[in-house]
């Protein structure tokens, strides 16, 4: 073809202008003048062609070209075309030193990193970054040649749009610090690290990260669960940083509920915000929405249920919180009404999003009638009826998505290429848990674990002590119905313990400083006493005063002594049950570990202090052998013995709670104290594996919590459970504290202790 | 003699009843049966005891305890005066003599030692005996010992002795349920219900919280506080802010948690 091909006379001026007799250039040039001449000025255009030339004919082949052609235009809708001087002043650096190959990576990743960085400054900033790398990595190799290119360079252009996305730009450039720094003189060290191929370098990513991470809002965000929705669960972070192409989406499934590790704030939504409104919307679907059956529709047919379940969850979320609907609208594409042009594409995704968007949206603005005609329709089905008892449900709502799809369908729906701008919306989960598929077995048997039939067959050395046990339903006690052995805890070795208390050094220095305030201090004088030991000088002159003046005297003018009033015993019952032996959420050891750590701490506080006080541990494999493993006594010492017990901690069986208080209590209430504290470490629920109804350990529990009230032993319950709420409260009142981030019980459990005996 | 007048309760005091609660009292009071009122801090309990002795047009006394009040403080002690002594009764006393209710509010917070002069009044002999006086007092037959006490606060420290609490029947009191609770608000304020009925929301929100760092929710009382403000012209989020949220916690998350239950609540 030659110039002469393009019948506009202006087209044919502007492939003259540009010069080249790039085939590949020719098919497209049509097109690609149609987006600049919708972006960019008339000088604009100019620039861009004359630009384009330069490229053409700078003997690299027709990629660097093609990419300038096909980015530029929406480079400056992003930034402005003011830009390209920069661009091209950089292009001829790359060209005239050693890295010209660099070129076309810089050019293809241009409007992306271009619409990342939202400004020409800061765009300037990439350039000059970019220049600096390159004149600091190139030829520098072995000191004496400049003619090597640099190694990194090509893999960290490729890479920006990547970087970008989840660095700011000081981020990236402490991350292209850190690499040039360390791999200057290492080409092949330096290509990995540039290409995010090594770990350091995914390492220091990680650290330069911008947003807001999961990690650091976890607590903020189960808070918002239990407090705005009564719900909660594990909040499992997935990496968006390594995985461009797919990006993964919300979920939740058995294990918790995933979401990213980190998002950033859009306009002015912040990206904790971000979080809660996804956090909202699962919620929703966890309250109201019902799995339908997948088998018999299509995949059309499924989107359209999913968009439209999507809807009805948020507006039942908004009804709860209005504020809701901001977060949902600014979060929410939205497509614009003509951007899909049916003659080519799959519409589907784009009309469904803008009736999404509709559906929220009162201010929409669309015009299309069959929208109007069903935002209506959704509307009344989501009416609250008159009798307020009929809920909108996820079947009625399927039905009106279907007829939705057969409405408004489209031959051109089943185009395999599909509009997607402005379809996403990324606060809304997968909806895998919408689904059920009757064809694949998807009934994965969890198979009952066997228990370990027999009990050790160790030497009892003393005889079973028999307790009874509550029977909620006949609210009867069952007369010597449990069997409770107990034995010394098997030894370990004393100085892990130790270790275990060296290890929170810090910790326990901190707390040192409040132990000291709760120790007695030895006989301590009590003024203003109306009858005392002793007559008070001071106050007795004061009241003379008084009298003598005409006023009303102070008759408390006595004072007296007494031993600073400290007499607590304590007993540390902890639970020793087979859950024990799981891995802790959040870190990388077992609940047992960390009950150790936090136990051997309370031990050292409470010596410290001075309180009296036992440890034992306790579980159980039916009512006919509760295990109760004596760790301390009251008149042992905190010394190598108890602590080389506690060192052998292990875990197994189950949890009957109700009788291994009861057997702790005959100690505790043996005591002549003032007050007696019984605190009981546990992780889970009462429970037994011949104790089929739930409720039944749970009861029996409450009712010798009653007891230990009427002997005068204050029991507190320390829960590692986070579904503790569920049935703690049932057992000990408001006696109790559930313990959200288990690795922080060795902190925490000595706190609450002095808390409660201050 | 004491004016029994002026414990007199005038004004009819606006109290929404929760469940049974006024006719169970008035039991008591037919029995003169001493009462315990427990629940959580401003949820209604002196608001319910000086409801029942307005409704019984009993005189009543009303003693905040606290940690220093010694048995004096209750039952009476010796004035210095110009021409020798002078005896001069503590309120508890006043109460028997004349017949009133006496309410001793947040009991658990007076000494061991204090709380148990409070015992042969509690009891068939129904009396009070001043020993420094040498005297024993016969409590007059419209005289009632109430006591109030949040089970919340109660530590190890500070729990009542199981002989205590066994001379006691008990009312368990906590914050109502939501749309009785809007109404609490709206009637006391004047606020419309439709408002309240979002204070009350962001206030379950809180009490959701407990356990997880903060140990009370947001009372009624804060409530009726946020509403007063809002009413007086406040914008609701401020007021929300600095009347239920401010007061309770230091805890930066559990701040920026309710603070976004606020906006999201007042859309
Ligand atoms: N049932 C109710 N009827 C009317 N007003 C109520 C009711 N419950 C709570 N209130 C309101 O709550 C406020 C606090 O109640 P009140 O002072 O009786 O609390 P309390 O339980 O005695 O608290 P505290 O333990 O802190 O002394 C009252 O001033 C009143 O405005
Ligand atoms: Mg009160």
């Amino acid at each position: 073809m030659t110039e002469t091909a393009y019948q506009h006379p202006l087209m044919a001026a502007y492939w003259k202008q540009l010069d080249t007799r790039f085939p590949q250039v020719e098919t497209v040039f049509d097109d690609l003048m149609a987006e600049a001449l919708a972006v960019l000025t008339r000088d604009g255009i100019d620039a861009y062609l004359e630009a384009g030339r330069i490229i053409g004919k700078l003997g690299r082949g027709v990629e660097p070209m093609l990419a300038f052609m096909e980015e530029w235009p929406s480079t400056a809708k992003a930034i402005g075309e003011a830009a390209l001087p920069a661009v091209m002043a950089l292009i001829q650096r790359m060209q005239k030193s050693p890295n010209g190959s660099a070129i076309e990576p810089f050019l293809q990743t241009l409007a992306p990193v271009a619409r990342r960085l939202h400004s020409q400054a800061q765009l300037q900033r990439y350039l000059d970054l970019t220049l600096d790398f390159m004149a600091r990595t190139t030829g520098s190799i072995h000191g004496h040649h400049t003619t090597f290119p640099s190694p990194g360079l090509p893999d960290f252009l490729a890479q920006a749009p990547n970087l970008l996305n989840q660095l700011t730009l000081s981020g990236l450039k402490n991350w292209v610090e850190y690499g040039i720094r360390n791999y200057g003189s290492h080409p092949e060290r330096q290509k990995d690290y540039f290409s995010l191929q090594s770990a350091d370098s995914r390492a220091v990513l990680q650290r330069e990260r911008h947003g807001t991470l999961l990690v650091d809002v976890e607590r903020k965000l189960d808070l918002y669960l239990r407090g705005l929705w009564r719900d909660s669960d594990q909040l499992v972070p997935y990496s968006t940083a390594f995985d461009e192409l797919r990006k993964p989406i919300p979920y939740y499934d058995k294990l918790g509920i995933r979401l990213p590790d980190v998002y950033d704030d859009i306009g002015e939504i912040s990206g904790i915000d971000r979080y809660r409104t996804v956090l909202a919307h699962i919620v929703g679907h966890r309250r109201w929405s019902e799995a339908q059956v997948a088998d018999n529709w299509s995949p059309f047919q499924r989107m359209a249920v999913e968009f439209f379940e999507d809807c009805r969850i948020d507006t039942l979320l908004i009804r709860e919180y209005p504020g809701l609907r901001r977060l949902f609208l600014a979060l929410h594409p939205k497509p614009a009404e003509n951007a899909c042009d049916p003659e080519t594409t799959s519409c589907l995704r784009h009309r469904m999003a803008m009736l999404s968007r509709a559906l929220l949206d009162p201010d929409h603005g669309y015009t299309d009638a069959a929208l109007n005609d069903f935002v209506g329709r959704f509307h009344a089905v989501m009416a609250p009826s008159e009798s307020e008892r009929r809920e909108s449900s996820t079947k009625e709502i399927a039905a009106l998505a279907l007829s939705y799809v057969a409405k408004t369908g489209l031959q051109s729906d089943q185009f395999a290429r599909v509009h997607f701008d402005d379809t996403v919306v990324d606060y809304r989960d997968d909806n895998r848990q919408l689904w059920t598929f009757i064809e694949a077995g998807d009934e994965e048997e969890s198979f009952d674990e066997t228990r370990k039939a027999e009990p050790d067959q160790e030497i009892r050395s003393l005889p079973p002590r028999h307790y009874p046990e509550w029977d909620y339903r006949s609210q009867t006690y069952r007369p010597d119905w449990v069997s409770v052995y107990e034995a010394l805890h098997p030894q370990g070795n004393a100085a892990d313990i130790d270790r275990l208390l060296a290890k929170h050094d810090a910790l326990a220095k901190r707390l040192k400083r409040m132990l000291d305030l709760l120790k007695p201090q030895g006989r301590v004088r009590i003024r203003y006493q109306e009858e005392g030991s002793e007559l008070d000088l001071d106050v007795a002159i004061r009241s003379l005063i008084d009298f003598k003046g005409g006023a009303t005297p102070d008759p408390r003018i006595n004072m007296s002594h007494t031993t600073a009033g400290r007499d607590i015993s304590v007993m540390l019952l902890l639970d020793l049950s087979q859950s024990l032996n799981e891995t802790a959420a959040g870190s990388g050891q077992t609940i047992l570990e960390l009950s150790q750590e936090a136990v051997s701490l309370l031990a050292w506080a409470i010596d410290k202090i001075g309180d009296p006080f036992a440890i034992a541990g306790f579980h159980s494999n039916t009512r006919h052998d509760v295990r109760y493993l004596h760790i301390k006594g009251y008149g042992e010492h905190w010394g190598d013995d108890a602590k080389a017990r506690l060192a052998a901690m292990a875990a197994g069986y189950s949890t009957r709670m109700g009788a291994a208080m009861r057997h702790a209590a005959h100690y505790l209430g043996a005591r002549t104290a003032d007050k007696k504290l019984m605190l009981v470490l546990t992780d889970g629920m009462p429970s037994d594996v011949d104790a089929h109804d739930e409720r039944l350990l749970i009861e029996d529990a409450r009712q010798a919590v009653k007891e230990l009230d009427q002997q005068g032993i204050f029991p507190y319950c320390i829960s590692l459970d986070p579904k503790a709420d569920e049935y703690v409260g049932d057992i000990f009142g408001r006696h109790y504290t559930v313990i959200d981030h288990i690795e922080r019980l060795p902190e925490r459990l000595p706190q609450l202790f002095m808390a409660l005996t201050k | 003699m004491t004016d029994k007048d002026q414990y007199k309760v005038e004004q009819e005091p606006f109290y929404q009843q929760q469940k049974n609660e006024v006719a169970l009292y008035e039991a008591a009071y037919r029995n003169r049966l001493p009462v315990m009122v427990k629940g959580p801090t401003g949820c209604g309990k002196s608001r319910f005891v000086e409801y029942m002795a307005w409704k019984l047009g009993k005189p009543l006394i009303t003693v905040a305890c606290n940690e220093d009040m010694t048995a004096s403080d209750l039952v009476g002690r010796y004035l210095l005066e110009a021409n020798g002594t002078r005896w001069l009764d503590g309120p508890l006393t006043v109460a028997a003599r004349i017949g009133a209710i006496c309410y001793l509010d947040e009991i658990v917070e007076a000494r061991q030692d204090t709380t148990v002069v409070i015992h042969p009044l509690t009891d068939h002999r129904r009396t009070l005996p001043l020993d420094k006086k040498g005297e024993l007092i016969h409590a007059h037959p419209d005289f009632q010992l109430v006591i109030s006490y949040n089970p919340g606060y109660q530590t190890l420290m500070k729990d009542l002795k199981q002989s205590t609490k066994q001379r006691f029947t008990a009312f368990d009191f906590d914050y109502p349920d939501a749309a009785l609770e809007a109404q609490i608000v709206a009637k006391e304020t004047g606020m419309d219900e439709a408002v309240a009925a979002k204070l009350v929301k962001i206030g379950g929100v809180a009490r959701g919280l407990k356990g997880h760092g903060l140990d009370e929710g947001i009372s009624t009382r804060l409530l009726v506080y946020a509403a007063t403000l809002i009413k007086d012209g406040v914008d609701p989020t401020d007021a929300c802010r600095m009347a239920m949220v401010r007061p309770i916690t230091d805890d930066a998350d559990i701040r920026d948690t309710l603070d976004h239950a606020i906006d999201a609540t007042f859309a």
